[in-house]
């Protein structure tokens, strides 16, 4: 059986295409402004690739903020559950997912089977997500990409208290001024996001082995902050961005 | 009212204008600017003689009602109503007891009149008439499936609150009463296919009662009770019919949010268990602190002993700037499915 899911976050829009329990490839493009042809735009580049016919996939999943907007759809799933679903199908002995997405972070804990017993969103604003970093990257004039790799140079991490991301834009930017180094404010701002993460996984009360997804697990500056404040060395897959399509894909199968 | 027909945000910001700041109650803050511009729906309420005001709640309405009585030049009493943590000790019962002698004082000076110690009597007996029926009302959706929701509930709740101790409030319910029981024998839900059953914590978020109510219907989900509606109901145990004076100061002193966390827990235990509860949906709301404050505390509890999921929204009873749509739908959904797929669908 072959499935697909696709995942439309509020930054980029994934895709995944699983054949019986297998992953046959995925793919990453900008949501931008129009999720709708986001959505097809993805699916359709992915079957290309993958010498596929649309007439080929049984089923399709959609999750992510956009998910109602994908119209040929079987089904919509929230991401908790396709991010659960997709750890466990890349890591069966996982046990705690984080997620940390444009504009939302997660903590999930999953039983043997990737059924989610419990999950914590983060509440109030967007601060400790994945718009946080950008709004961040773009203040210091770092690529997204380069922000990890920039962080391992720090030797004293600055302090950002502010958890309001227009405010803590503001904190970095009187920093700067104050002549402090990039990678101490980098990794500052990691540390930041990593403490908001570490009382949401307190909450729900993660368990090892924890899985780290969502494009921030791309940043290793990041994941080696949290890291630090967990206590537990998280895995990243490479496949941690489309983990949430993976999952969709996967639930897409077990549909009726 | 100003909540449910949207015009808390208006109201608020010209709260905020007169230099209250946002973090103060949205009650307050409707309440505070509508008397300066006869807003809401109905255009403001009438010029105050007197106000009173009771802590029990919280101590926000202490400043409050001391602004409204500057603003209107009335005479205000304060009720002072000790926090409970456990139980209710004695020195609390005479402390309460005693300001009511001056509540009574107070209002003789005010209206210039005597008390009518038969007319309490009466108006005492239809205020717990009242919320005896109330609670009758509420006690229905403890059926399969319930006759009405939690959002019935909120509206229906006007009569308690507002008109308690007449007889208007008794004609309502026990209309309200028959007919609900109708519902049951009928086998009538509020939702058209109630198959989870969840409870409500927390003042409703006014302005969206209907798209939650939708929201939570499309997943075949019926709030069939909450800790809001029952709390007006709520301590009449410690009503006796004979003797209200004494028994008044007990009443209002152990009100929900007067009393600690492990005793609220207790109480929604309690419901979880009346009701047949699949998950609870707490409202975590930014204006109200007392009622707000103890909810992980709670969540973490109920986890324990009963094992079912909650989820906390975060949101304003009236403020609707606190409410963001994509964010709350994500996190219903995403509870809904875990119901679900506990509930093995
Ligand atoms: S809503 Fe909460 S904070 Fe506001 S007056 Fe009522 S109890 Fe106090």
């Amino acid at each position: 059986m072959i499935t697909a899911g696709i995942d439309i976050g509020s930054i980029s829009t994934k895709a995944a295409v699983i054949a019986d329990s297998k992953l046959l490839g995925a793919k990453v493009i900008f949501t931008g402004y129009n999720a709708e042809q986001a959505g097809k735009t993805v699916y359709e580049d992915l079957l290309q690739e993958l010498h596929l016919q649309p007439s080929a996939i049984q089923k399709t999943v959609a999750t992510g903020y956009g998910r109602n907007s994908v119209k040929f759809a079987d089904k919509t799933l929230t991401e908790i559950i396709c991010h659960a679903a997709g750890a466990h199908f890349l890591n069966p002995p996982v046990r705690s997912i984080i997620d940390i997405g444009g504009q939302d972070s997660k903590a999930i804990v999953v039983d043997v089977n990737g059924n989610v017993g419990n999950f914590v969103m983060n509440d109030k604003c967007a601060a400790g997500t994945g718009r946080f970093l950008e709004v961040m990257a773009r203040a210091l004039e770092v690529d997204l990409e380069n922000l990890g790799d920039l962080s391992l140079q720090a030797d004293h991490p600055s302090k950002i208290s502010s958890l309001c991301t227009v405010f803590a834009e503001s904190e970095v930017i009187s920093l700067i001024a104050k002549g402090e180094n990039r990678a101490n404010i980098i990794a500052g701002i990691h540390e930041s996001i990593a403490s908001r993460v570490f009382s949401m996984a307190n909450r729900v009360g993660i368990v090892p082995p924890v899985v780290m997804t969502g494009g921030v697990a791309k940043n290793i500056g990041f994941v080696k902050a949290l890291e630090k404040k967990l206590g537990i060395t998280p895995t990243v897959s490479k496949y941690a961005q489309v983990n949430g399509a993976i999952g969709a894909a996967d639930l897409a199968a077990g549909l009726k | 009212m100003i909540g449910a027909s949207k015009m808390g945000v208006g109201l608020c910001e010209t709260a905020e204008g007169m230099g209250y700041s946002p973090d103060l109650c949205s009650y307050a803050r409707s309440d505070i600017a509508c008397a300066t511009v006869n807003g809401g729906p109905i255009g403001g309420l009438p010029r105050p003689d007197m106000l009173v005001c009771c802590n029990n709640i919280c101590g926000t309405v202490l400043k409050w009602y001391e602004v409204q009585a500057r603003y209107f030049k009335v005479p205000l009493f304060i009720l002072d109503t000790p926090f409970c943590h456990v139980g209710f000790a004695d020195e609390a019962k005479r402390y309460v007891r005693r300001q009511l002698d001056e509540y009574i004082l107070f209002l003789e000076k005010t209206c210039g009149r005597k008390m009518d110690n038969n007319r309490l009597k009466e108006v005492g007996k239809l205020s717990l008439e009242g919320q005896r029926l109330w609670q009758a009302v509420l006690n229905t959706t403890a059926n399969r499936p319930a006759p009405m929701s939690a959002f019935d509930a909120f509206f229906h709740l006007a009569l308690i609150v507002t008109l308690r101790g007449t007889r208007d409030v008794i004609d309502y319910y026990s209309q309200l009463l028959i007919k609900m029981k109708d519902r049951v024998a009928r086998g009538k839900g509020a939702i058209p296919n109630e198959k989870y059953r969840l409870l409500w914590d927390n003042i409703p978020i006014w302005p969206r009662t209907r798209w939650l109510s939708q929201k939570f219907a499309s997943h075949d989900a019926c709030l069939v009770a909450d800790t809001y509606t029952s709390a007006w109901c709520g301590t009449m145990k410690y009503i006796d019919e004979n003797n209200f004076f004494d028994s008044m100061a007990e009443a209002y002193t152990r009100i929900y949010l007067n009393i600690g966390i492990d005793e609220m827990a207790k109480q929604v235990l309690e419901m979880i268990d009346k009701y047949q509860i699949d998950g609870i949906v707490m409202h975590s709301n930014r204006s109200c602190k007392p009622y707000s404050i103890g909810q992980y505390d709670i969540q973490k509890i109920i986890e324990k002993e009963r094992g079912i999921p909650s989820l906390m929204i975060e949101a304003d009873m009236v403020d609707e700037r606190s409410f963001a749509e994509s964010q709350v739908e994500t996190r219903i959904d995403a509870f809904m499915e875990v119901i679900k797929q506990r509930k093995g669908r």
